[in-house]
């Protein structure tokens, strides 16, 4: 079994009891403790099931690698899934439970796919389930997906909050072991600004449980030291509970730090991502044990080796009473003799080296330990848990020599260089023969803009395994970081550390060597995915050679530890069956995040009402006291109508329309576009950015314009004002200021640069307001101030001046037919003035109107819409704005796009107004339909409507459209089509359905 | 071909799956093919088997710098839909559409083809009126969408908050035949059906010229030799600038990065497609559990394969507003592709200004979906040295004429 030793625990705080459950069961651990740990403190081994198969699964690894020890963490609004238990520390309260089985973790009824495991070797999917054709969607599918994914379900909004961190240093060193500590003694000595992040809540990483001596003291009072010493260097700082979880182009590293995710009873944030701009980067991220492949492998007890040691002398905890340890290296050794040490039985050390350890080896062998030379294991023994091993020869077929009784078994394949922030951005590795890895190639760092490399490995990262190899790399690891920020190296010196030679290891990829098919179907690789040695031969063997191909087709490598454990053991198996060199077929591309990061804190503070910035103008507080109902507009809310009491939104809508017509109206405008262009080349640029002429524009004038792009479309509409000589205040579409401004810039910067005109947005300056109707001018009038009579303000101008005592820019405008005014006035004065004119509105019943009631108006009055007739593709010409094209310019942005020979086609939809028979309402988006199919069957088209509506004016449904020869075929009736397959009767008609003539607005 | 069925599994088990053939062969290029297809994606591989199928072309090579199925069409999102706005556009979205209902049956490869239902959110009133528009238009070109209410939305995706702050959500463009695929399946399907016409697939060969005479292709120059040919079908996506580099013209295309990332699996929670269009992302869950990711563009070209962090920012932000139970799950993996983007969004089949060398690119976001269509079309093309109609308004020379076929009229992220 396994349990909690009396004695020691190098993370632990014994003094601090805490109590958690796991799956309704009340366990204690202590402060230190992992969760992982201390379910083994109370012999809860088994803690998942495999993703395929359900097969049991016991903890195996101890760190941010582990595939197998994932639970469901919380409940309610704290709730996560997937969490895995080697990373979460033990706080008190905590309430787990475990994954993807039914109805019980030990009885679980997936299983049954075990015993059938046989007939679902990798990629059995794609050769079956596909007959009869509906039965994938409507029976396969369904078990499939029910008997897939892992964690449960989350149900409720997220209860925390996540923020991000903009930060900048010279060096990022990503990872706190010895090699991180010492890289950032040395870089920081140098006087670069550093940043040290560690993922676990300690400093010394590895060599904490692995011992040793540097400087003359034992290591992990040199790694308190070296914490000290760094925590007084004013230009290093160094967090814990922080990953490196990306490094992406141009020096940009991604840092996520798990604030309070040991702690949740504390104020604050739960994750913090860091987004960090840094000359150079220390990649100190240490080296990951690998597994070895025999035969039930994969049996909860069946463990890593450095894992097993992780939990004796960091976590007082024995995951086993005897425990076989098994390995192809010296350092799993050190697990013989941690476990001796802690008065635990090792039956045996099975050492697949025929010629066996080194030192260590001596060392274990003095403690009384059997070791076994060339010996490897054929099976293990058990299900929910080891019971015992079959021993066999390396070099055979495994042959059983011999069976031992143990309940954990503790293996080690060799180490792998933790490679994942150097290859993010394109480093590359190359096959290191003596330890059988992958490591960084120093000639082929990921490179930043100047083409040097900006990524430096640092100790294990780098290769190195022997503690003197480490600490000498990593510090000239942190030299290199200072020498390329052009810092003379300081007075930190190399540590200096015994070697301690070790034998040399040997790469074991299947145990034994010669396993049959038999034994390679129990032989793990991938135990979250139940990827087997025998999946990837499949592989190979059925052509899927690529690396990717055999990753895609068995899935390994793709669990939620993306390979970590997996492969390189994997594609060991893989260029052994194609018989080629590990190197000639590769590695996988490594991706982001190091491991997964929640996306909360990728959405940090962006969520709900501050999802995106919310823009409001000066009167939208009145707005929402009158209950207006709001339609988001761009980031801005508008409001769409002012419904009364017991009125719907189109009830509402038709008032306020009748009322603007028949009295006065008014709309808050202030959202409108507006951008001052000035310079003495102001008015040549406007010629080049509008279709129609602005220089010849008189200061006190107003011109409507229309801008295209460059392929001749319409983009925005709106009215220019020439301020002075010098200055043009331009008026975009609500939704285009942004857009025209970043054009307008686009064109200034990129192409005009030597034209002088300078352009400012400010739409937010003003609050503008449109008084509209028969009655407008009576209601300024009372307000007094300026002359706004025909004569001193006539349609087309404006003025400056005051009004009630407000300053204000009065525009003689109109979007609706009316007599209508827009006047602006400083945004500070907005809602003052607004008060001011509802006031003087009052006698005239004048009420709001919302951005409904205005399109309707526009569309009785025949304006387009921008939006509603453009849709990217519709040029002026479309729209019957030829008027508004010069022809005198030479030049102007789309007028040699709009010459292009579809443009001038004359069989282009072109504008008309719309009138149904039956006086409804045409549906939006309704097409025209013609006779016939064409070639690909479709039904004929020969137009569509661009916007519909019911007008109250004309107490029937108008709308406006785009139809092939459209404004020759007045009075002609065409068919619109409904989903539904019918079809509404309407009359092209003239666009202006009120007041043609304009006599309303122009008085 | 031995086909694949339940009996042969069965039949395998017994003896540890060792009869198993090569999914496809792995030949060494002959001295001259009638067709050399560059490219070995969805496409290429599709315009190859269909040249084989429709037209009895088998004497063609498909030759791939990579892994089969190694460009964009392994890393996608796998969104299949045809609700596409423009005429030309729907056509050729829903002939593939349709074809992708029986590829499994087709390829005798189970490509997992998934009608789960498409749908597109509506979150502004100029959405909806979008979307209607959209609905009009497929009711007359034989593509069955709908446009339904923010109550059926929730119905059918329990997990969509439809009643946010900021965007709350009008309605959706449903498109019920809509789905996903395997991806890869896709490429290893049509790549073992080709191999069994006995069509050479050529995988880690690169092209790097291309060779002509008298205004016409007669081969290709790649790192294993040079290989002649009669007619040469380019169908590289993100790389179509360079092997039109290569043949002597240019493209009006870009190559930009799009990205994509999934969470980690979880149990299944949602059954249909979603896009959401005013926020800019979208997402689906695999078979597997996990949440498939995706939003827009880089802002600028590259061929990296990799793009920036703050457009996976700017995608789960839009997400875990639209699904906000996805906040406490985690990203898993992110990833790019380069895609081909041309100025309308749509893409090219066609002739180009070198006789007998076709091309098929500009796929852009969204080409996955059109696998089998674009792969009709292009064999017809290549075959008949024609356009035929799913193909016709796809030539490149609309640009010069400016008779765009532009869809981002419809949606602002196009999948
Ligand atoms: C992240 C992402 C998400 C997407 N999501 C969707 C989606 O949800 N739905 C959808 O419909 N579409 C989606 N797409 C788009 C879709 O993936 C592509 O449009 C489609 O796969 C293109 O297929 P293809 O065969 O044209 O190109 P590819 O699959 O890229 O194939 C081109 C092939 O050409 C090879 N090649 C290039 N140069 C040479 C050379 N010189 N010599 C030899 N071979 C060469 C490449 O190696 C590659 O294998 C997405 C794309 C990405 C990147």
């Amino acid at each position: 079994m396994s349990t909690r030793l009396s004695t020691g625990g190098k993370y632990l705080n014994r003094s601090d009891q805490r109590r958690f459950t796991f799956n309704g069961k009340q366990f204690t651990g202590y402060e230190g403790d992992t969760l992982a740990s201390a379910l083994l403190a109370n012999d809860q081994m088994l803690m998942g099931r495999s993703f395929k198969y359900h097969r049991p699964r016991g903890v195996v690894a101890s760190g941010a690698e582990e595939p197998n020890a994932l639970v469901n963490l919380g409940t309610g609004g704290t709730f996560e899934p997937n969490q895995r238990a080697t990373t979460t520390e033990l706080f008190d309260g905590l309430t787990a439970t475990s994954q993807n089985h039914w109805p019980s973790l030990e009885f679980d009824i997936g299983v049954a796919n075990n015993a059938m495991a046989r007939f679902f070797p990798a990629g059995f999917y794609y050769k079956t389930f596909m007959a009869p054709r509906a039965a994938w969607k409507h029976v396969f599918e369904p078990i499939v997906r029910q008997s897939a994914g892992l964690g449960q379900v989350p149900k409720d909004r997220d209860a925390d909050t996540y923020e991000h961190f903009y930060a900048f240093y010279d060096v990022v060193i990503v990872g706190g072991g010895v090699a991180g500590l010492q890289a950032a003694l040395a870089a920081g000595s140098a006087g670069a600004k550093v940043l040290l992040m560690e993922q676990t809540a300690h400093l010394g990483g590895r060599a904490v449980i692995d011992g040793g001596e540097v400087d003359g003291k034992p290591v992990d009072a040199w790694v308190a030291d070296a914490g000290e010493t760094l925590d007084a260097m004013p230009n290093v700082t160094v967090r814990l509970r922080m990953m490196g979880a990306g490094v992406y182009d141009h020096g940009y590293v991604l840092g996520y730090e798990r604030v309070r995710d040991h702690d949740p009873m504390a104020e604050g944030p739960r994750h913090r991502l860091w987004r960090i701009r840094t000359q150079q980067i220390v990649t100190a991220t240490g080296a990951i044990e690998r597994p070895l492949s025999f035969a039930g492998n994969d049996i909860p007890g069946v463990m890593l080796a450095s894992a097993v040691r992780d939990y004796v002398d960091g976590y007082g905890v024995s995951p086993g009473d005897r425990t076989v340890v098994v390995t192809n290296n010296d350092d799993a050794y050190r697990t013989a003799i941690s476990l001796k040490k802690a008065g635990l039985e090792v039956p045996v050390i099975l050492d697949a080296r025929a010629s066996g350890g080194g030192a260590l080896a001596d060392e274990a062998k003095g403690l009384g330990i059997r070791v076994e030379t060339g010996k490897g294991i054929a099976k293990v023994k058990g299900g929910k848990r080891v019971t015992g091993v079959a021993v066999c020869a390396q070099a055979g077929e495994g042959a059983v020599l011999e069976e031992i009784a143990c309940d954990a078994v503790a293996m080690s394949g060799g180490w792998s260089p933790v490679v994942h922030l150097w290859s993010h951005c394109g480093g590359k590795l190359f096959w290191d023969e003596d330890q059988a890895h992958f490591r960084p190639d120093p000639n082929r760092p990921p490179t930043s803009h100047d083409g040097k490399g900006f990524v430096i490995p640092a100790g294990s990262a780098n290769g190195p395994m022997d503690l003197a190899e480490v600490m000498g790399d990593a510090h000239a690891a942190g030299l290199a970081a200072a020498k390329a920020l052009g810092l003379k190296s300081g007075k930190a010196a190399a540590p200096k550390v015994a070697p301690q030679p070790e034998a040399a290891m040997e790469p074991v990829w299947l145990m034994p060597q010669g396993a049959g098919p038999k034994l390679r179907m129990k032989a793990w690789l991938d135990y979250q995915n139940d990827v087997k040695v025998s999946d990837v031969r499949l592989a190979a063997q059925e052509g899927y050679e690529s690396v990717e191909h055999t990753k895609r087709y068995t899935t390994l490598g793709m669990a939620t530890d993306q390979g970590k454990l997996s492969n390189i053991n994997g594609l060991a198996v893989l260029s052994d069956a194609l018989n080629q060199p590990i190197p000639a077929t590769g590695t996988t591309t490594f991706r982001p995040p190091y491991t997964p990061i929640s996306f909360g804190a990728i959405a940090g503070e962006a969520r709900a009402d501050t999802f995106q910035p919310l823009r409001k103008t000066p009167i939208h507080d009145w707005h929402e006291a009158q209950g207006a109902f709001f339609e988001p507009v761009g980031h801005w809310r508008r409001p769409y109508c002012f419904p009364r009491q017991g009125e719907t939104h189109s009830d509402a809508v038709n008032r306020e329309i009748n009322q603007t017509r028949k009295s006065v109206g008014l709309l808050d405008a202030s959202t409108l576009g507006k951008i001052i262009v000035k310079g003495p080349d102001a008015g040549r640029f406007l010629d080049m950015l509008y279709t129609n002429m602005m220089s010849t524009l008189k200061p006190g004038k107003c011109r409507y314009g229309l801008m295209c792009n460059e392929n001749g479309f319409l983009i925005d509409d709106g009215v220019v004002a020439r301020i002075d000589e010098d200055t043009f205040l331009c008026h975009t579409t609500t939704g285009g200021a942004e857009r025209i401004h970043g054009w307008m810039e686009d064109w200034l910067q990129c192409e005009w640069w030597d034209w002088k005109v300078f352009t400012a947005n400010v739409t937010e300056q003003f609050a503008q307001i449109a008084v509209v109707g028969p009655n407008a001018r009576k209601v300024l009038e009372k307000l007094g101030g300026m002359d706004v009579s025909k004569d001193a303000l006539a349609f087309m101008e404006w003025k400056d001046g005051q009004l009630g005592g407000f300053d204000c820019r009065a525009y003689r405008i109109s979007f609706s037919g009316e007599l209508s005014y827009e006047i602006a006035v400083p945004a500070s004065q907005g809602r003052a003035f607004w008060d001011a004119l509802l006031v003087a509105g009052e006698e005239f019943g004048m009420m709001p109107y919302g951005t409904e009631a205005l399109h309707v108006m526009r569309a009785e009055k025949g304006f387009i819409m921008i939006g509603d007739e453009t849709d990217g593709t519709v040029i002026p010409q479309d729209l019957g704005l030829n008027w508004a094209i010069s022809k005198k310019k030479e030049d102007f942005l789309g007028k040699r796009a709009q010459e292009r020979p579809h443009m001038t086609d004359p069989s282009r939809w072109k504008l008309v107004g719309l009138e149904t028979l039956d006086g409804s309402v045409i549906p939006d988006g309704s097409y025209a339909i013609a006779e016939g199919t064409n070639a690909n069957g479709q039904r004929n088209t020969q137009g569509r409507v661009t916007s519909t509506y019911y007008s109250p004016t004309l107490e029937k449904g108008i709308a406006m459209g785009l139809v092939l020869y459209g404004p020759d075929r007045m009075g002609e009736v065409i068919e619109f089509n409904k989903v539904d397959g019918s079809t509404v009767a309407a009359r092209i008609v003239d666009p202006v359905f009120y007041d043609k003539d304009g006599e309303k607005q122009n008085v | 071909m031995r086909r694949y069925s339940a009996f042969a599994i069965a039949r395998e088990a017994a003896r540890y799956h060792t009869g198993w053939e090569r999914a496809w062969a792995s030949p060494e290029p002959k001295k001259k093919y009638d067709v050399i297809i560059v490219g070995a994606g969805g496409h290429g591989l599709a315009t190859a088997f269909y040249l084989g199928k429709n037209f009895g072309i088998t004497n063609v090579a498909i030759i791939e710098k990579g892994w089969l199925g190694g460009g964009n069409t392994g890393r996608n999102t796998t969104i299949i839909r045809s609700n596409y706005l423009q005429d030309s556009s729907a056509a050729i979205y829903e002939k593939a559409r349709s074809l992708y209902e029986t590829m499994s049956q087709d390829l005798n490869y189970n490509v997992m083809f998934s009608p789960r239902g498409v749908m597109m959110l509506a979150q502004t009133e100029h959405e909806v009126r979008g979307y209607q528009r959209t609905a009009h238009a497929n009711a007359l070109q034989g593509v069955k969408t709908e446009f339904i209410g923010p109550e059926r939305v929730k119905e059918l995706c329990p997990i969509i908050c439809i009643d946010g702050p900021r965007y709350p959500v009008l309605g959706a463009l449903w498109q019920e035949r809509g789905g996903t695929g395997r991806h890869d399946a896709v490429a290893w399907g049509y790549a073992r059906a080709c191999s069994d016409m006995g069509m050479d697939i050529i995988q880690k060969c690169e092209v790097v010229g291309v060779r002509s005479s008298g205004g016409k292709v007669v081969g290709v120059d790649t790192t294993k030799g040079p290989i002649d040919c009669d007619k040469l079908g380019l169908v590289v996506a993100g790389n179509s600038g360079a092997l039109a580099n290569m043949a002597g013209f240019r493209l009006p295309m870009e190559s930009v990065a799009l990205q994509a990332l999934v969470s980690e699996p979880i149990k299944p929670c949602m059954d249909v497609v979603v896009m959401a269009n005013t926020v800019h992302g979208y997402m689906s869950q695999s078979d597997k559990g996990e949440m498939v990711i995706g939003g827009g563009t880089d802002g600028f070209n590259n061929y990296t394969q990799r793009g920036s962090f703050h457009h996976i920012e700017e995608t789960v932000r839009a997400l875990v507003e639209t699904f906000p139970i996805i906040s406490r799950l985690k990203m898993l993996r992110q990833w790019g592709g380069i895609v081909d983007v041309t100025g309308d969004r749509s893409p090219v089949i066609g002739k180009t200004p070198l006789g007998n060398c076709f091309i098929n690119a500009g796929w852009g976001t969204g080409g996955f979906k059109a696998i089998p269509g674009g792969g009709w079309a292009t064999a017809e093309l290549i075959a008949k040295g024609e356009p035929g109609p799913l193909a016709a308004e796809f030539g490149m020379e609309r640009f010069i004429e400016g008779r765009f076929i532009d869809e981002s009229v419809a949606a602002g992220v196009a999948h």
